[in-house]
């Protein structure tokens, strides 16, 4: 139970985050410009848009779940788990940031829930 | 993207670098957080002392030093190469993970285990063959 809510903490708050960062980023406007400074510039301006630290707050939250999570359950199974990422990454792209998720998406997203089920039953 | 020998050899180090150095950081970190896991309880109280444990584990910043070389090539071939082709390299990755730790960490795999992760491996592979960008550019 405990190691399902710690996945469910690195999945949810992992894709939100970086939900949270791409929405910034598209705030920050497409980079062009890959010089050094200007580089800075564009990071000191992101650092600006407040979705940026919600972002950078979950990404770092789901961090240290992965390690809670890490410290009782096997790598080949935690691991595997995570992919679920990209289920919440078309939800979360569909819903939040109004993607199109192509239905070969879909699928795919599909297969990796299958995936992650039998990985599941596989560790009993 | 062009078509150069010396860019596909670029190309083809930097897929290298990630499929090996992604998979060997998250082996690390867990190989680092089950010495710490092992030998204490979650108890909110004992966080600092946790904390210590976990800073203080080579395995653990050999893991994060690991997870950077990956993110450095990550970005350094998204410059270049484009994010549908670059993505199903991760589905590589899941596999790589579970070998590493059949192997190294000396996990026991069942076979329904197995039939998942390469299920996995599909389903990760097809998400990142769609086209990367759909929506308008404004």
């Amino acid at each position: 139970m405990r190691e399902a809510l710690l996945l469910f903490l690195v999945v949810v708050s992992g894709t939100g985050g970086e939900i949270c960062v791409t929405r910034a980023m598209k705030h920050v406007g497409e980079v062009t410009d890959f010089r050094p400074l200007a580089l800075v510039r564009v990071i000191l301006r992101a650092m600006k848009v407040t979705w940026m630290w919600i972002g950078i707050a979950m990404m770092a939250l789901a961090f240290f779940s992965l390690l809670a999570v890490l410290s009782i359950e096997n790598v080949s199974f935690v691991v595997p788990v995570t992919a679920l990422n990209y289920a919440a990454g078309a939800l979360g792209g569909k819903f939040f940031l109004g993607e199109r998720v192509t239905p070969r998406r879909w699928a795919g997203v599909l297969l990796v829930c299958v995936g992650v089920t039998l990985v599941w039953l596989g560790k009993r | 993207m062009s078509s150069s020998s010396g860019l596909h050899f670029k190309t083809y180090c930097m897929l290298l670098i990630m499929v090996v150095f992604a998979p060997l950081g998250n082996v690390l970190l867990g190989k680092g957080m089950k010495n710490v896991g092992a030998a204490v309880s979650w108890a909110p109280s004992r966080l600092p002392h946790i904390a210590s444990m976990v800073l203080t584990s080579g395995y653990i910043w050999l893991g994060i030093a690991s997870l950077l070389t990956f993110f450095v090539a990550y970005m350094l071939i998204l410059s270049w190469a484009d994010f549908s082709y670059v993505q199903p390299a991760s589905s590589i990755a899941m596999l790589v993970v579970a070998l590493l730790g059949y192997f190294y960490l000396g996990e026991r795999i069942s076979p329904l285990h197995w039939a998942g992760i390469v299920v996995i491996c599909l389903g990760v592979f097809v998400v990142g063959n769609t086209p990367p960008r759909t929506t308008e550019v404004r």
